[in-house]
C-alpha cells in the first residue's frame, strides 16, 4: 500500500524533500522579493532579474577562488563574505541599469519589458565573453557540507538552514524596510499615487532609483544562494525567472507575506512531487494548480482590503 | 508688494496644444488668505497644479518668498515652503492615517510636528492607526490638510476643501485655517466654489474665468453680491 512507503517513511519523506527544497526556495523568495518590489513600486516586469542574480552567483564564485588562492585560512566564512559582495554588486549594476536604461521608460510596460529583455541577452552574451561559456561551480568549506541528523530517518542540510536562516533574515529585513523605515513609507507612498507623493515632498525619482537597486541587489543575494544547489553559467538566470514570475503573480504583487506564503507553497510542491515523479511533471503539476487557483482568484493569495 | 510671498507673473499653461492659463498674474502676501473663485472648468486646479509643479509651464514665473521655483521638481518646491491639499483629497488610502502625515514630513520626522497638527485635528489624533482609505470624507480632507502642514509650508495651496463636505464641517474647517493662518504665519491660496466659505476666510477674493483673474475685491466690504453674479450664469 502507499507504493511500498509506510506512513512513518512517508512522514520522513516528506520532512526530507521539504528541507531538500529548502535551498530552491530560499533562492525563489529572494528573486520573488526583488521582483515583486520593483514591480509594485514601478510597473516595471524586469525580465533581466535572472542575470542580476546571476551576477551574485558569479561573485560568489570568484569571491571563493579568491579565498582558496589568497585566503586559505578564512576559506570557511568565504560565503558571508560573498553575500555581501554579490548584494553590492548586483544593486550597483541595478542602480545604474536605473539610471541609464528603465527612468526613461516609466509607464510604457512593454518598452520596459523588451528593454529589459534586451539587456538580459546583453548581460548573458557579457557573462559568456568575461566568464566563458563553460559553467563554474564553487566549492564549499567543509561544514556547511554536513548535515544535521534530527531523528534517524531525517537528515537536514547544514547549508540549507544556512540559507533558510539568511532568507528569514532577509525578508525580515526587507518587512522592516517597507513597513516601519521612513523610506518603506516613501516607497508605499509612490506607489499609490506617484504625482501626489511628489506633490508632498518625496523625491520619487530617488526612490525609483534605490529601490530598483535593492530588488536588483536581493536578486544577488540569491544568485550566492543558488550557487549552493547548481553550477552558474551565462544563461542559468533563465532557468529562474519564469517560477519567479510565478510566484509574484500567485502571491499577488503588493503582499510581502502573499510572496512568501506562493514562493513556499511552489517550491514545496514542486519538491516533494519531484520525489514521486519526474521533475518535469512536478513542473507541469505545480504550474496547472498555480494556473487553476489564479483562475479562482485572480488578483492573487493576498490583497489589502481598503476603500479606494 | 516686497513681504509677496507667491509671485506669479505671466504664467501660460496648456494641456498640449491648448492653453488654459493665459498669462495669470498673482500676489499673495505674508498672512494673507485669497480665496480664487470660479466656475467648474475656468482653470483653478490648472493653475495649483501648475504652482506645485504637476503641469509644466510654457511661460512665465513662479516665486516663493525669494526663490524662483518655474524650473523645480515638485518635491522641491515642497523642500522650498509650498504645500499642496488637492482637490479630492488624494490620501494615500492604504497608508494609516499617522504615516499619511509623515509622508509629508519632508526631512525630519520631528514628534513636534506631529502634536501640533493632532492639536488642530484632534479626530486624526483619534483614528492614528486606521487606514486612511477608511475615513470619511470630512475626515480625509483635514488628513489632506494635515498632510501638507507636515511639512511645515510658507504657502499652503488648497484646492477645492469643501467639496462634497457638509456645512458644519466647511465652518470648522475655516476655523482651521484662520487659526492655522495666525499661529504658523502662513499665506494661503485656496480655490472655491461656495461663496459663503470664502467670504468668511478671504482678505481677498479673486475671481478667474477662462485662465484669467477678472474680478478682485478686497478688504472688509468685499461685495458677495457682485461675485456671484461672476459665478451664476
Ligand atoms: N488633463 C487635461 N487635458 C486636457 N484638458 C484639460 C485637462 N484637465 C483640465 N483640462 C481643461 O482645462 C480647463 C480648466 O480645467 P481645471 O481643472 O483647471 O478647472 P477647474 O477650475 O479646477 O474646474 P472645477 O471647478 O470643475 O474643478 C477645462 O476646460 C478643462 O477641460
Ligand atoms: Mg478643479
Amino acid at each position: 500500500m502507499l507504493g511500498g512507503y509506510t506512513f512513518t517513511d512517508l512522514g520522513s519523506i516528506f520532512v526530507m524533500q521539504g528541507f531538500a527544497g529548502l535551498i530552491l526556495f530560499s533562492v525563489f523568495v529572494l528573486m520573488a522579493l526583488g521582483l515583486a518590489i520593483i514591480f509594485g513600486q514601478m510597473g516595471v516586469i524586469n525580465m533581466a532579474h535572472g542575470e542580476f542574480m546571476i551576477l551574485g552567483a558569479y561573485v560568489t564564485y570568484l569571491t571563493s577562488t579568491f579565498f582558496q588562492a589568497h585566503l586559505p585560512g578564512l576559506f570557511s566564512i568565504y560565503f558571508f563574505v560573498a553575500i555581501v559582495l554579490a548584494f553590492i554588486a548586483s544593486g550597483i549594476m541595478g542602480l545604474i541599469v536605473e539610471y541609464v536604461l528603465i527612468r526613461h521608460l516609466y509607464n510604457r510596460p512593454l518598452d520596459t519589458l523588451l528593454a529589459t529583455w534586451g539587456l538580459s541577452l546583453i548581460l548573458q552574451q557579457a557573462y559568456r565573453t568575461i566568464f566563458g561559456a563553460r559553467e563554474v561551480g564553487v566549492e564549499l568549506p567543509q561544514w556547511m557540507l554536513g548535515s544535521w541528523h534530527a531523528t534517524e530517518s531525517i537528515e537536514i542540510p547544514i547549508n540549507g538552514m544556512i540559507i533558510m536562516a539568511l532568507t528569514i533574515l532577509i525578508t525580515i529585513g526587507v518587512g522592516f524596510l517597507m513597513y516601519k523605515s521612513r523610506w518603506g513609507k516613501n516607497v508605499r507612498a509612490v506607489v499609490q499615487n506617484r504625482a501626489i507623493a511628489g506633490a508632498v515632498g518625496i523625491d520619487t525619482e530617488k526612490v525609483d532609483r534605490y529601490t530598483f537597486g535593492i530588488g536588483c541587489g536581493i536578486a544577488g543575494i540569491a544568485g550566492a544562494a543558488f550557487t549552493m544547489i547548481g553550477s552558474t553559467g551565462p544563461t542559468s538566470g533563465q532557468l529562474y525567472i519564469v517560477n519567479a514570475f510565478l510566484i509574484v503573480v500567485f502571491g499577488g504583487a503588493q503582499s510581502l507575506l502573499g510572496t512568501i506564503a506562493s514562493a513556499f507553497t511552489i517550491s514545496q510542491t514542486q519538491s516533494t512531487l519531484e520525489f514521486f515523479l519526474s521533475g518535469s511533471m512536478a513542473a507541469v503539476i505545480t504550474l496547472l494548480a498555480v494556473v487553476g487557483l489564479l483562475m479562482l482568484r485572480p488578483q492573487g493569495l493576498f490583497t489589502l482590503k481598503v476603500r479606494r | 508688494m516686497s513681504n509677496a510671498m507667491l509671485t506669479i507673473d505671466d504664467l501660460h499653461v496648456a494641456y498640449g496644444k491648448s492653453e488654459v492659463l493665459h498669462g495669470l498674474n498673482l500676489s499673495l502676501a505674508k498672512n494673507e488668505i485669497i480665496a480664487l473663485m470660479g466656475r467648474n472648468g475656468m482653470g483653478k486646479t490648472t493653475l495649483m497644479k501648475a504652482l506645485i509643479g504637476l503641469l509644466p509651464s510654457l511661460r512665465g514665473t513662479m516665486k516663493v518668498d525669494d526663490l524662483d521655483i518655474t524650473k523645480l521638481k515638485s518635491y522641491q518646491r515642497v523642500a522650498g515652503g509650498v504645500a499642496y491639499v488637492p482637490q479630492g483629497r488624494m490620501i494615500f488610502s492604504s497608508m494609516t492615517v499617522e504615516e499619511n502625515i509623515e509622508t509629508g514630513m519632508a526631512k525630519s520626522s520631528k514628534s513636534s510636528i506631529l502634536t501640533g497638527i493632532y492639536e488642530l485635528f484632534p479626530v486624526l489624533l483619534e483614528m492614528r492607526k486606521r487606514r486612511g482609505g477608511n475615513l470619511s470624507g470630512g475626515q480625509q480632507q483635514q488628513l489632506a490638510i494635515a498632510r501638507a502642514l507636515a511639512s511645515e509650508p510658507k504657502v499652503l495651496l488648497l484646492d477645492e476643501p469643501t467639496e462634497g463636505i457638509q456645512p458644519s464641517i466647511i465652518r470648522e474647517m475655516a476655523r482651521t485655517l484662520k487659526r492655522i493662518r495666525d499661529e504658523r504665519g502662513l499665506s494661503i491660496l485656496v480655490s472655491e466654489q461656495v461663496l459663503s466659505f470664502a467670504l468668511d476666510i478671504a482678505d481677498r477674493v479673486l475671481v478667474i474665468e477662462n485662465g484669467e483673474i477678472v474680478h478682485e475685491e478686497s478688504g472688509a466690504e468685499i461685495d458677495g453680491a457682485k461675485i456671484s453674479r461672476f459665478l451664476s450664469v
